[in-house]
């Protein structure tokens, strides 16, 4: 398979800031949170920015699902094309982009992504929407806000506010895709 | 580090399996309102045309401006190429213009690897069909619509049938094919087999109709009258009777086999109209899957500081 975005993590090194019922725990909250947001679950609409983000949607998603006792539409939204270092490195291996079909015009659309951190990957994902519809509005959701933004964003929901340095490093692990729990280290 | 697309053998499986699985993703733009990315925006891409095409460069020219790159098209008919200007001054035109990549086809086989590695330019060189020598974005174009329908190329049986001596489709599907893991067998009369075609790896055959039931894939080339300059077949009757894919062979095919063609097409000649136009046939696929590969070589090449190919480490931000 050509390079996807490998996990470069050492095994579980650093200090775990969330474990994996840490992690659920946030992930319910935040679901109830877009819920009490939106008054229910109608037209949400929940993105996923690959690759870890994907992963949240779906926990968010079946959350609600279980919550409300109706599906929530849950897709991913690549914004490889739309990075604004796009030029600054080798090109790289686009993710997925499924959008479900119901469409995103006049949704309210959540996205849902890792870390947050410059703010840079939620521009382009804003970018990236205004090509594929016009919802009615985007609401972000990030299971940590390690803090340090370069550009005018905020998260409306949060897993977890991290106070970090810029050297340090956050590593989200998850089941679906990193191999081992759930965890969330910082080093 | 590659630069240039100049053969289907330059890939390694590597590369050819990220321009794949990055046509795939681009495959799905085709479905929304907004056909176009800004991955290329601001660069430059000329289709260099010395020989008639009619949807290699309009194929060329989708992929590059739904990536947003400006096109500038040259052709050979209207331009001072048609005044006897030489590649190395239309070359020289191109670089001060300031293009990114070149998209050029030429009736010479190797006018691309010449324009590649001359020193007159520094663009990408992206070969779009040379003489009879290759045509890789078409094989890998050919190989994407195979996988749609076959998944895993691995020990898949593949039959290349037809004027394969003037086919530079046929040479760059041979190599993409077995790089990929397929078994190539080209099928032909044998004048119309090219010398030397023993070191291409591949298997040869005389006989369609021992061929077909095994095939997978079934790839008709068209037979280049244009390029002849002698008679290699006594008649248009007796090689279409041989050599060409009518409804009785399209029988012996098995379930999942595909039939494909590069076009242009001579219906009734190596292929019958209602075989062209069945379930089985893929040819209309094959265009529009030829705006995704040619979208995913350009951002290949182009979308990045440097190409992607023949690298292989990533990161996320």
């Amino acid at each position: 398979m050509p390079p996807t975005q490998q996990p470069d993590l050492p095994p579980v090194d650093g200090r775990t800031v969330l474990d994996s019922r840490d992690i659920t725990r946030a992930l319910t909250r935040i679901s109830h949170e877009i819920l009490e947001r939106n008054k229910g679950a109608q037209d949400i609409v929940l993105l996923g920015i690959p690759s870890r983000g994907v992963h949240l949607a779906s926990r968010i998603a079946a959350k609600i699902t279980e919550v409300e006792g109706a599906a929530v539409p849950v897709g991913s939204l690549d914004v490889t094309m739309y990075r604004d270092d796009l030029r600054l490195r080798p090109a790289r291996a686009l993710a997925p982009t499924e959008i479900p079909s119901e469409g995103i015009d006049d949704k309210v659309v959540v996205l849902v992504d890792d870390v947050l951190y410059s703010g840079r990957t939620i521009r382009s994902a804003l970018d990236a929407l205004n090509d594929i519809g016009r919802p009615r509005a985007v609401q972000l959701a990030v299971l940590v806000d390690r803090g340090h933004r370069e550009l005018p964003i905020r998260a409306d929901f949060v897993g977890k506010n991290l106070p970090t340095s810029l050297a340090e490093k956050v590593a989200v692990r998850l089941a679906e895709y990193d191999d081992g729990e759930d965890g969330v280290t910082i080093r | 580090m590659k630069k240039h697309l100049l053969s289907a053998g330059d890939l390694t499986r590597d590369d050819a399996e990220l321009i794949l699985s990055t046509a795939a993703e681009l495959r799905s733009l085709a479905d929304r309102p907004i056909k176009k990315l800004p991955a290329l925006r601001g660069r430059t891409i000329v289709n260099l045309f010395f020989e008639d095409s009619t949807r290699t460069r309009i194929s060329f020219e989708a992929a590059a401006k739904r990536l947003s790159a400006d096109v500038i098209n040259f052709s050979a008919k209207g331009s001072s190429l048609s005044k006897g200007e030489s590649l190395k001054d239309t070359a020289l035109t191109l670089e001060a213009m300031g293009a990114d990549a070149v998209v050029v086809r030429h009736w010479a086989s190797g006018a691309p690897h010449n324009l590649a590695n001359a020193g007159w330019s520094r663009s990408s060189v992206i070969n779009a069909g040379d003489g009879t020598h290759e045509h890789p974005t078409q094989a890998l174009l050919d190989a994407f619509t195979m996988t749609r329908h076959l998944s895993n190329l691995d020990g898949r049986r593949i039959a290349i049938v037809g004027d394969v001596l003037h086919s530079r489709v046929a040479r760059s599907n041979a190599l993409l094919l077995q790089t990929l893991g397929a078994e190539v067998t080209l099928v032909a009369p044998p004048t119309l087999l090219p010398y030397g075609v023993e070191t291409w790896g591949v298997q040869t055959s005389y006989d369609l109709d021992a061929v077909l039931p095994k095939a997978d894939a079934v790839m008709m080339l068209r037979v280049q009258r244009e390029r002849m300059n002698a008679s290699f077949f006594p008649s248009a009757r007796e090689y279409s009777r041989r050599y060409g894919l009518d409804a009785r062979r399209m029988g012996s095919l098995q379930e999942h086999t595909i039939v494909m063609h590069p076009g242009p097409m001579i219906r009734g000649m190596e292929i019958t109209a209602d075989v062209a136009d069945s379930e089985r046939s893929v040819i209309v696929e094959q265009v529009t899957n030829g705006v995704a590969v040619r979208m995913a070589v350009l951002y290949l090449l182009l979308g990045g500081s440097e190409p992607a190919l023949t690298t292989s480490e990533e990161s996320d931000a």
